[in-house]
């Protein structure tokens, strides 16, 4: 089994903004451990003189012309916002503070 | 005197039948679309491939195609091959006026507020939307069953799954609900689903169909492709969506390959077929699936085929790769649904209220447990100390996958396997193994890693349920898949085995639901 700890899990958890139960957590962390338990031999065969691919098909320079395309304005922009004031997005306070 | 067909024979007629009716006035696209609609409401109840249907707006799209085709002239000349004939939309790809939603609740009653490129080419070419089909939330499953708002059912069987994760799109086309459908494909979506529910389904070259305005899982894998009962329907709608879109910097610049002429030619003689020795054998393959995919050796060779065996050894690995690689992608695209400018906010129930914990709070309620998954495995395999060793080998496995396949096309004109390793499985057979789930891809997951075409046909059935058999092509060679699954199809369909013409009548089977 992947050494995966719940600590481990709950870490990433926080990493990816998701809050995560106890139940869940313990849960996830079996789990984890035995996806990447079943995706780590992906080491065996990656051996040091192969290229790394990122792209299937891979194109270069694709570039377009510097114009202004079509734009939204604020409102479509804001049409789907949760809260929103004055034209912005609103959002609770971004700082831990009182 | 003209007869006009009676609606349940209209909808069990192909996209091109249709078409060709449609064009020589025999029918109109109202009533086309009519048929459709009332077909969708009376098996929605059983099946739950729609999240959902816009009626009103299809029925306007086809009233105007029939105004065209009568008043007649140049316009009526321009109208696409398509027009008027009724299509569905997997809710993974964006539609103004009508919600996306990934079926995820994180995404509930969004609207989008532009039309994906292949959307804004089927209104170009005034397709009547049905509406938007279900699927596992994301794209993230094999089976449907991941999706917030229900599963969808197989028609073959309704205990079954219909695959995922384009289930949805795959059950409409099965049961008559749509002739034609859009599915997209990271690890086999499009083409798993056409295995289960006996439709085929196309992956296209990575880059052949512009993937702008499809809601990103991971986005070096991600394709857009149709989804069809038949072939040549397939190729029809792949060339309306196809050919390059500046609004995609990974759009292939080529313009779209005659794939309906490919499709229209079933001449395999002569043609080298490979067969993947790692796809075609081996442990989790079950005896039917095994057995409708020698009868369908059997009928190229008859028909002229050599049947020559490559080998791929890193295939062993491919499965380790895209389930790195994927999560991964998904992980970082997924950072975007924070509950700040678009999608459900949700508060924390105690504490204070700041920025993070509600993101925290948002997504763990918006979220449903496979992309958490997902997107846990993927920050995982993205930290630091683990980078080099699961995402930096996953993409050299990369490398070696698309080695091997260089090597087998240099053998073969086209690669061939089964689609899935076994039929269509029960509702919650695999829903609490992640590995299980993740084994149903194992045959169409190479394709997305070296970013070549793929396609469904189906081969015959298993005790009732269909077998799904995938034909491989190098990139941008996605005719050689059509011209090799359309001979598939022909072959089989000569000694009277045209699969989706065999599913059982569902209106009888909902009566014990």
């Amino acid at each position: 089994m992947a050494d995966i700890s719940r600590a481990d899990v709950e870490h990433l958890a926080k990493l990816a903004h998701i809050s995560m139960s106890e139940a869940e957590l313990e849960k996830m962390t079996g789990e984890l451990g035995v996806i990447v338990d079943s995706v780590k031999t992906v080491q065996e065969a990656a051996g040091e003189d192969i290229p790394a691919t990122s792209h299937p098909v891979a194109l270069t320079n694709v570039f377009r012309e510097d114009v202004i395309g079509h734009t939204y304005t604020a409102e479509e922009s804001l049409a789907n916002a949760p809260d929103a004031e004055d034209g912005r997005f609103k959002v609770p306070a971004i700082l831990d503070e009182e | 005197m003209t007869t006009t067909p009676h609606s349940t024979d209209l909808i069990r007629l192909t996209a091109a039948e249709m078409a060709a009716k449609l064009r020589a006035g025999e029918i109109t696209s109202v009533d086309l679309t009519q048929a459709h609609l009332d077909r969708i409401e009376a098996v929605e109840p059983t099946l739950n491939a729609f999240l959902h249907v816009s009626a009103e707006e299809a029925l306007t799209t086809a009233a105007e195609v029939d105004k065209i085709r009568v008043a007649g002239g140049a316009e009526a000349e321009k109208l696409h091959p398509l027009a008027g004939v009724p299509i569905a939309i997997k809710d993974l790809i964006v539609t103004k006026g009508q919600p996306t939603t990934a079926a995820s609740k994180i995404l509930e009653g969004w609207m989008s507020p532009y039309d994906a490129t292949v959307v804004e080419k089927i209104r170009e070419a005034k397709l009547p939307i049905l509406g938007k089909t279900n699927l596992d939330e994301f794209a993230m499953g094999s089976s449907t069953e991941h999706s917030a708002f229900g599963p969808t059912r197989n028609p073959w069987d309704i205990e079954r799954i219909p695959g995922g994760s384009g289930g949805g799109s795959a059950a409409a086309v099965a049961a008559f609900e749509a002739p034609l459908a859009l599915g997209t494909d990271t690890g086999g979506s499009i083409r798993e689903p056409g295995a289960f529910t006996g439709t085929v389904g196309t992956k296209p070259t990575y880059g052949g169909v512009s993937r702008y305005g499809a809601i990103a899982m991971a986005s070096s894998l991600d394709q857009i492709g149709p989804v069809t009962r038949t072939v040549e329907d397939a190729a029809l709608l792949h060339e309306l969506i196809g050919g390059h879109d500046p609004k995609d910097s990974t759009s292939l610049p080529e313009p779209v390959p005659a794939l309906v002429d490919a499709a229209r030619t079933h001449d395999v003689a002569g043609k080298k077929i490979g067969v993947i020795k790692q796809l075609a054998t081996g442990e989790g393959y079950q005896q039917g699936v095994l057995d409708a995919f020698n009868s369908s050796l059997d009928a190229l060779r008859e028909a002229g085929a050599e049947i020559v065996e490559v080998d791929c050894p890193s295939f062993d690995y491919a499965l380790g790769a895209y389930y790195l690689i994927m999560p991964s992608e998904a992980s970082s695209n997924l950072a975007r649904y924070d509950g700040v400018r678009y999608g459900t906010r949700v508060l924390p129930e105690e504490g204070p209220l700041t920025i993070e914990r509600v993101m925290g709070a948002t997504r763990a309620a918006g979220f449903g447990e496979e992309v958490k998954r997902r997107i846990i495995l993927g920050t995982y395999a993205l930290s630091a100390g683990y980078y080099d060793a699961y995402y930096g080998s996953a993409q050299k496995i990369r490398t070696l996958i698309q080695r091997d396949f260089d090597a087998a096309f240099e053998q073969a004109d086209v690669l061939i396997s089964p689609t899935a390793p076994t039929v269509a499985f029960k509702m919650g057979e695999k829903t609490d193994d992640p590995m299980a789930m993740y084994l149903n891809d194992i045959a169409t997951i190479p394709a997305n890693l070296a970013g070549i075409p793929g396609i469904n046909v189906p081969a015959g059935l298993s005790d009732g349920l269909p077998v799904g058999i995938q034909f491989l092509a190098p990139a941008k060679e996605d005719a050689r898949v059509y011209h090799a699954a359309a001979a598939l199809e022909e072959l089989l369909g000569g000694k009277g085995e045209v699969i989706w013409q065999q599913i059982p009548d569902l209106a009888s089977s909902s009566v014990d639901v």
